[in-house]
């Protein structure tokens, strides 16, 4: 039976250790992994549009030296004409030697695992997991804090629909002396099940209202975008989004060596002028998404390395 | 006061909640069984005050009554064999249950894929909450 990544958790902290020290070496020698997958197919079937998390994963493979095929969007694939996803991977499986899957509707990543003969990796199944989103935040918090336990982490923004935060905050649970500080305005906060989560675990968290207010304390900052499908209407929308813009002078009450991470895309919740700051890791995250992704595929593959 | 016969071997459910039986004869799938079945509501009861009673004359091998401890786990069931109560069966949660709950999350992969089966793990024995196998969506115990 093939290994697949569902949920974040899927793999024991042991394992993530592993496939972190691989995802660091192929940072630091990405010649050595060059040609690990030569003859190997990576299928990416994107039921729904994400360019991001396609491209990653197809420069993933292409830098380990494999292929890719696949489609972008349902339209463009045979759901379009009603198949299932049990019979579309069965096909893929004669077809591909790996596949990352992404699909509007939850579980759906699971099904395809069911009755895959190749690894499946869940790319994103509607609100319910994104677990390479959250490999790569664990990667980039321990490659430039050097750990992933002992500090105190600030998420901000949509903390209510927010699957990546949620997912992340599962998967750092596992960790010791974290103290989690939710900053969110009362409509998105986070929900019921992740603080009593939290408070049976006897892990430390508060909420806030106002970024300002818990700045100093943070080592980490994680950003995220208030969505505007989230919302019932319009009004609300407007309402919230701007609430919790990073800017320079916010940045001023940050500690000097406080990272900022975001899943990305960014609207307008982290002011440009805030990218040139050395403290803003946003953009070195999604290069870790890709050498996580990798180290990802090359693990599931079960590829032998010298 | 209605009398109803034994039966040689099968179940005799008591112990429901008055009204609940007629649910159940459809979660135990009983209407797709060839088999005698008694289905008594709001009989006296000294502990309920009213209370439902179902007799199933069958096999015993052959009914799964995993479904009633998700319901009710106050039921008690009386294994019936050679007309004589041989056994009291405990309700246990199941680990997992099929075809028998479903989910009712729009987003979940189950409402556009009607051909996958019904699947519910069982998340937290302490509440007895199940959630779906696919989504995770937890299920309200109160819709049965």
């Amino acid at each position: 039976m093939p290994r697949h990544l569902l949920n974040p958790l899927d793999f024991s902290v042991e394992e993530l250790d592993q496939l972190f020290d691989l995802a660091n070496d192929i940072e630091a020698n990405p010649q050595k992994y060059a040609k690990v997958c030569e003859g190997k197919k990576l299928a990416t079937c994107f039921y729904e549009p994400s360019t991001r998390t396609r491209l990653s994963f197809e420069a993933a493979m292409l830098n380990l030296g494999g292929n890719v095929l696949g489609f972008s969007e349902a339209s463009s694939s045979s759901a379009s004409k009603g198949e299932s996803v049990s019979d579309t991977i069965r096909v893929i499986s004669c077809y591909a030697d790996i596949c990352a899957m992404r699909h509007p509707k939850e579980g759906a990543a699971f099904v395809a695992a069911s009755k895959s003969l190749i690894p499946v990796i869940n790319a994103g199944d509607g609100g319910h997991q994104h677990p390479t989103q959250t490999l790569t935040d664990l990667l980039t918090i321990r490659s430039l804090k050097g750990r992933l336990g002992n500090y105190t982490i600030g998420l901000c923004g949509d903390l209510k629909f927010g699957r990546t935060v949620h997912s992340l905050i599962n998967a750092l649970t596992r960790y010791d002396n974290i103290n989690f500080v939710f900053i969110s305005p009362e409509e998105l906060r986070v929900p019921d099940v992740i603080t009593d989560m939290l408070e049976k675990k006897g892990i430390p968290y508060k909420e806030v209202i106002r970024l300002e207010e818990v700045m100093a304390d943070l080592d980490i900052l994680y950003m995220t975008r208030v969505q505007r499908e989230r919302f019932f209407n319009e009004e609300d929308y407007v309402r919230l989004k701007d609430f919790y813009i990073l800017t320079a002078d916010k940045m001023e009450l940050a500690k000097k060596d406080m990272t900022i991470l975001h899943p990305l895309p960014r609207v307008n919740e982290i002011a440009v002028e805030i990218d040139d700051d050395p403290r803003a890791a946003y953009f070195k995250q999604a290069q870790y998404g890709v050498y996580v992704r990798m180290a990802l595929i090359v693990t599931l593959l079960g590829i032998k390395l010298d | 006061m209605l009398n109803v016969g034994k039966i040689e071997e099968g179940f005799v459910l008591d112990h429901i909640k008055a009204g609940q039986s007629l649910s159940i004869y459809h979660h135990l799938r009983l209407d797709k069984m060839d088999c005698t079945v008694a289905i008594i509501k709001n009989a006296k009861s000294e502990k309920m005050g009213k209370k439902d009673i179902l007799k199933v004359e069958c096999d015993i091998e052959l009914l799964n009554l995993d479904v009633l401890a998700v319901i009710d786990r106050n039921i008690t069931v009386n294994v019936i064999k050679d007309g004589e109560i041989v056994a009291k069966k405990d309700l246990t949660l199941p680990t997992t249950i099929t075809h028998v709950l479903k989910c009712k999350n729009p987003r979940c992969i189950t409402s556009i894929e009607q051909e996958l089966p019904q699947k519910f793990f069982l998340a937290d024995e302490e509440t007895g909450l199940y959630r779906c196998q696919y989504c995770e969506e937890k299920f309200d115990r109160r819709e049965l």
